[in-house]
């Protein structure tokens, strides 16, 4: 039988969203530093603000950079579309934002970044939307907590810091029952290691800051809508389904059916929110998403070899990462992760608090940094700096003690990232 | 929207425009997509046309995107029903059709040449022979069959992107649309291209003006295809777009409206 004739995945990350530029014949994507665009029209302009066509009109909605980036993403994931962002966070807020209202309600993973973990707990309720968190582990969990008002149910695909592996189709089965989307982060996986569409998610968060940049020089989000979810007839997403005055009474599923998520986000959101990524930080995630195959691979691989030596450690107590048998979603993540699942762990010290402190102070190679996902080798103690605005009990519910170490696999070689490891454990225990 | 036809509603999109506020002495426009879509393909040209002097509405055939009812089994009962929605918005009307919708809007040209002013036809061939594969993904796989119609679809500069649009994946966008398709629609709809005979017989009885946007990378309705109906038309115009596939409204949508409006003009 023939095959679909589309580009395989490591030519998307070299080529998709971009053809060589026209005018110039430059085959590395241009960064066009410029806050506006020429019309050629007043006509022509007036169609443009009336999203009547396609086009720039100003680099807060959208640039010609950034485009090629929004597109590769999309393409990466097997979306219909991408709206990039200054942030990971930001990319959050925009996908919330543009599908709930004031009284609206999510329910949540408990297993997330506690900065999103935050901006649900005491940020969102500001504006009137609650969220409640559940176990992701069972799909009822998220169906018990659900009510009249819940427009989404929340998870990372791969948790932080526990490395929770998300039964994405499991969960997507149940959000749609009720008929409300499942919007996930897939940050720590990226779509080399899960494309969470192909899985039943609608929509997939990032922040590209991560792995999909891979440098840690550069901030930036994106929102990827996957193009499955009928939002008309879910009945419950007014700002897609019903007339907007905004744009003289367009309703985004009549016009614009699988994109109406992108096209909305974009022509409201970035315009009104105003969270748009700078086409020089477009650029930088561009060359990074350029290599993320193979980067992604030698993540993976040094994983493992971090994974060997902690497990023969003595001042190891225990290892959380998926690909490790001893974590609870072990067979889940061998049946959806084929390729690993990721480059992120933690582990519990010997010695607790004060241990995991002298293991940080002890690294030389390793950076002790709040981020993840970097070409470089990062620890940190989330319980002292990522997750420290979490109470003590919601840390528990997280699975976040005070011995917990998370450790980012880089890039380097593996005998240094493990000679510096060892180490430092060793120094921890003096 | 949906709009009342007869004892039924079908649905269409037309700008965002509230019905009560267009222009009835507009000229009418209708857009008819192809096997396994919905009307969003025209989104490109569906807001636009109608904020530019027409009442422009791309419908959703029986059985597709937002319209109920049974799956209508030939191009001849499409045409029918095409017929009775161009009565029903206050026709006659500029048809406009792709791929499927070409035959669609070429059957109502012929036979019901009271309700149509003019005939675009976009990807268009005197047959659709489908590929034994493609018919095969259709029935019993409609994601693997949808990645088909995208991937063959799009000319190759789609493949790598640039959409004017910005931010969508024009391949992504396709495949979405046709695995958002009902259950057995693409089937049906793919059967019935490819036993379709009538193109020939149809051209010759066409009075209206016709206009033929062809794609000089449409693997799905290759150029030379078209010829024979190109031959059988009387005085056709005929377009045809460098490096574009089968999906010329949304790969070259800016060549597309300005070929509607001068077709549109000129008829």
């Amino acid at each position: 039988m023939v095959e679909p004739d589309a580009h395989k995945f490591d030519t998307k990350s070299l080529h998709a969203g971009q053809r060589p530029d026209p005018s110039t014949g430059s085959r590395a994507v241009p960064i066009h530093q410029t806050t506006s665009y020429v019309f050629d029209s007043v006509d022509e302009a007036a169609a443009l603000y009336n999203l009547e066509v396609g086009g720039h009109i100003y680099s807060r909605i959208s640039n010609p950079t950034v485009a090629v980036l929004e597109e590769r993403i999309a393409a990466l994931e097997g979306g219909v579309g991408a709206v990039c962002t200054s942030s990971g966070m930001a990319a959050f807020h925009l996908a919330v934002a543009t599908l709930l209202n004031t009284g609206d309600h999510i329910v949540s993973s408990q297993n997330l970044y506690g900065g999103s973990h935050n901006m649900m707990t005491f940020t969102m309720p500001r504006f009137g939307i609650s969220t409640t968190f559940v176990d992701p582990h069972e799909p009822k969990s998220f169906l018990d907590a659900a009510n009249e008002n819940t427009k989404l149910f929340y998870a990372e695909v791969l948790g932080n810091p526990g490395i929770e592996v998300l039964d994405i189709e499991a969960i997507a089965d149940a959000a749609h029952s009720i008929g409300v989307p499942l919007v996930v982060d897939a940050t720590f996986a990226t779509p080399y290691l899960i494309r969470p569409i192909e899985h039943g998610a609608d929509v997939v968060i990032h922040s590209l800051t991560k792995f999909l940049g891979g440098h840690g020089i550069a901030i930036g989000g994106a929102v990827v809508d996957g193009g499955r979810f009928d939002w008309a007839a879910s009945g419950k997403f007014p700002t897609l389904s019903e007339p907007y005055d905004g744009y003289h009474g367009i309703v985004f599923t009549d016009e614009f059916g699988p994109q109406a998520l992108s096209m909305r986000a974009r022509a409201e959101g970035l315009k009104d929110f105003g969270a748009c990524m700078s086409p020089s930080n477009a650029f930088y995630l561009l060359q990074g998403i350029e290599t993320l195959p193979l980067r992604m691979q030698k993540h993976v691989s040094n994983t493992h070899s971090v994974l060997d030596l902690l497990d023969k450690h003595d001042a190891v107590e225990w290892i959380r990462h998926p690909d490790h048998p001893s974590h609870p979603d072990h067979e889940l993540a061998k049946r959806l992760y084929t390729k690993g699942s990721g480059a992120i762990l933690s582990f519990g010290i010997s010695g607790g608090r004060e241990a995991g402190k002298k293991f940080i102070e002890s690294v030389e190679l390793a950076s002790h940094l709040a981020n993840v996902g970097d070409a470089k080798t990062l620890v940190i103690h989330p319980a002292s700096t990522t997750h420290q605005q979490m109470s003590a009990e919601d840390l528990s519910t997280a699975g976040i003690g005070e011995d917990l170490v998370r450790i980012s696999v880089g890039l380097e070689d593996p005998a240094d990232i493990c000679a510096d490891l060892d180490r430092a454990l060793k120094a921890s225990q003096r | 929207m949906l709009i009342n036809l007869a004892d039924s509603y079908f649905s269409a999109a037309n700008g965002g425009i509230d019905l009560k506020e267009m222009n009835e002495n507009d000229p009418l426009v209708v857009l008819i997509h192809g096997a396994g879509m919905d009307r969003t393909v025209w989104f490109q040209q569906t807001r636009f046309l109608s904020h530019h002097g027409y009442r422009c509405f791309a419908v959703d055939l029986p059985a597709h995107g937002g319209t109920e009812g049974p799956p209508l089994e030939t191009i001849n009962e499409m045409a029918d029903w095409i017929s009775s929605v161009i009565e029903r918005l206050g026709g006659p009307a500029h048809i406009v059709g792709h791929s499927m919708g070409s035959f669609i809007a070429l059957a109502t040209a012929a036979n019901h040449p009271d309700s149509v002013l003019s005939a675009t036809l976009i990807a268009v061939a005197e047959g659709m022979p489908v590929h034994p594969d493609l018919q095969t993904a259709a029935d019993d796989n409609l994601p693997k069959g949808a990645s088909f119609i995208a991937g063959w679809g799009h000319g190759p500069d789609q493949h790598l992107g640039g959409n004017p649009t910005p931010g969508l994946w024009m391949i992504g966008g396709a495949t979405a649309v046709v695995e958002n398709s009902k259950p057995g629609i693409l089937s049906l709809d793919l059967s019935i291209c490819s036993s379709y005979e009538e193109t020939l017989q149809q051209a010759q009885s066409v009075k209206c003006p016709t206009t033929l946007i062809l794609g000089s990378r449409d693997k799905m309705t290759p150029r030379r295809a078209a010829q024979p109906l190109i031959d059988a038309l009387t005085n056709p115009t005929v377009v045809e777009l460098e490096g574009v596939g089968h999906m010329s409204m949304t790969e070259a949508p800016k060549e597309v409206r300005q070929v509607l409006l001068d077709n549109f003009s000129n008829s």
